[in-house]
């Protein structure tokens, strides 16, 4: 095999065993990880899971306790500036110069990475204008919004055109319609660089994820592309939506769905009910004997597909992360 | 070191914006135009507030009372603003984000800290002799001119006083996430070191030393011990900016 194969084939983010302590506290244990060259991967899990130690360790700002990485081809924790070269980074709550205008910071950034003159210029405007901050690009970086300094730091990170972007918590301050454009730009990245994204919300990740890794507690709970995972470990879902004014008989529904041997779980979720099932045959043939029973009036009875946030609660057994709002 | 010319000139650059360059060479000018005109007028001041009462009791004063006063300036209000001006330099940096940023671009951790120190330095250069200059001006023009060559290295010394105590400073700053405990560390080993200068042998060889032969050698006389004070300070600062590096090379961002 040539080694332009193996490089070509071989992942673009590595770890084996990364394990990081902090005093009693085990932050990341014996993470094991491989992902893919050109995927946008999406790293999951509660708060306190460890991502960004992991997003941390993996972009040379924090150190191992044991284990080792490869990003990029460069091993992690070597010091020098070879895996820099290689890598974009945006932080949980980026922070930059107040002083600096968004060009001049994103014109430093560029210097950093060697450019320079006319190369300079067009790829700071094109940049500008990618991330929606060119007519802010002469104002001072100290009077921007949380949402326009999470954008110039999706610019600063996207600048060199990175070959593995690391983004953590990329689109937590913005707006709906940032989020939108954020997420697109991140889902366009895919086959170019590889992204790493760490994020609370399960259905951006769905949105542009094509892999994702499960992490609770420090330890990888699961990993590999979202269908798969769906295939795995999801289980079928039935989603009844009552008519509203019948709390009541709602309620005894809900008791008696929680009680029936083929349900593992009963969600109420905004007026609507929402079993998984262990059984779909034994789902299919009793589920509306116990609707007719209750007496419930139903908008919509309906299998649904299984979606991740479903596959994280049943994975994570804990409170699942707000598929839609801000953690 | 790669990234350092990148990093100086954005540190000069965040001295001149953000007014600290500007601010630090104004209040040295003070001090240094302060100095003479105080130590000149101080006997009519206080004659004239006494009402005739401390007439003749203050001696009339000559240009080493000038001296005396800027060194006086700079050992209090010059180190506190050499403390103030370093003690954020890094730790500040490390607990606002803003060092994640900077490292995780094609940036080495020593010209991180080298472009630092060199730009405190330079800032505190051109303080000390923007203060220097006006305190010549003013001795000249309010008691004798100074020897200019004895008095440059005068100038020098009280720099490199100060370059001690802004090292310290920022090997504290390396060393912690705070600013403010930075600041603190760095002015007790500065109340120590001036305890220390009390002590014989190795009193002539603290920071705080330099100033009385900064004193002497404005006036055109080579003190016995200058040499020693001079390369144990130098040392000194290499070595306090040596540690922070090594120290800031393996930390935690």
């Amino acid at each position: 095999m040539s080694s332009t194969l193996v490089a070509a084939t071989a992942p673009a983010i590595e770890a084996h065993g990364l394990t990081k302590r902090f005093g009693d506290v085990l932050a990341l244990d014996r993470l094991d990880l491989a992902v893919p060259a050109g995927s946008v991967f999406g790293f999951l899990g509660p708060n306190g899971a460890g991502k960004t130690t992991t997003l941390r360790i993996l972009a040379g700002l924090g150190h191992a306790s044991a284990g080792s990485a490869v990003v990029a081809g460069v091993a992690v924790g070597g010091g020098g500036t070879e895996l820099a070269g290689r890598i974009g980074y945006l932080d949980q709550d980026p922070r930059f110069y107040g002083w600096m205008t968004g060009r001049e910071l994103l014109t430093f950034v560029g210097r950093a990475y060697g450019l320079a003159g006319s190369a300079l210029s067009s790829r700071v405007d094109e940049v500008l204008e990618t991330v929606g901050l060119a007519d802010a690009a002469r104002r001072r970086i100290g009077g921007y919004s949380g949402g326009m300094r999470q954008r110039l730091g999706v610019g600063q990170a996207l600048l060199p055109r990175p070959a593995v972007l690391f983004l953590d918590e990329p689109v937590s301050a913005l707006d709906p319609e940032g989020r939108r454009d954020v997420l697109a730009l991140v889902g366009s990245l895919g086959g170019r660089a590889t992204v790493f994204m760490s994020t609370h919300i399960l259905n951006d990740v769905e949105r542009v994820c094509d892999r994702v890794a499960i992490l609770d507690h420090g330890r990888l709970v699961t990993d590999g592309p979202i269908d798969e995972l769906l295939a795995r470990h999801a289980r079928p879902i039935l989603e009844l939506d009552p008519e509203p004014g019948q709390a009541d008989a709602v309620a005894r529904l809900a008791g008696a769905l929680r009680v029936a041997a083929w349900t593992r779980e009963v969600r109420e979720e905004h007026g609507m009910l929402r079993v998984v099932v262990t059984d779909a045959e034994q789902a299919a043939a009793e589920g509306l004997l116990l609707v007719v029973a209750a007496g419930v009036r139903l908008a919509r009875y309906e299998r649904v597909r299984p979606t991740l946030e479903d596959v994280f609660l049943q994975l994570v057994g804990a409170e699942a992360p707000d598929p839609e709002a801000v953690a | 070191m790669t990234g350092f010319g990148l990093l100086l000139r954005k540190e000069i650059r965040e001295q001149v914006r953000t007014m600290r360059l500007p601010v630090v060479v104004a209040v040295f000018a003070m001090l240094g135009l302060i100095s003479p005109v105080f130590a000149r007028y101080i006997r009519e001041i206080v004659e004239a507030v006494g009402g005739g009462q401390f007439q003749g009791m203050i001696p009339a004063p000559v240009v080493g009372d000038a001296l005396a006063q800027f060194t006086k300036n700079i050992g209090q209000f010059g180190v506190l603003i050499a403390i103030l001006v370093t003690m954020g330099s890094v730790a500040a940096e490390k607990e606002r984000g803003t060092a994640a940023f900077l490292l995780t671009k094609p940036i080495t951790r020593g010209a991180f800290v080298g472009a630092k120190a060199l730009a405190i330095g330079a800032l505190l250069a051109i303080a000390t002799a923007v203060a220097g200059a006006l305190c010549w001006v003013y001795t000249a023009l309010l008691f004798e001119p100074l020897p200019l060559a004895g008095f440059s290295a005068a100038v020098a010394l009280t720099w490199l006083s100060l370059a001690v105590v802004a090292a310290l400073t920022f090997l504290a700053s390396v060393a912690t996430r705070s600013s403010l405990v930075a600041g603190g560390v760095a002015f007790g080993a500065f109340v120590a070191a001036g305890i220390l200068a009390a002590l014989p042998g190795v009193g002539a060889y603290m920071p705080t030393s330099l100033w009385g032969a900064a004193g002497l050698l404005a006036q055109g006389t080579v003190p016995d011990l200058l040499v020693g004070p001079i390369v144990a300070n130098v040392a000194f600062v290499i070595a306090a900016i040596g540690l922070a590096w090594w120290t800031f090379r393996g930390q935690e961002i």
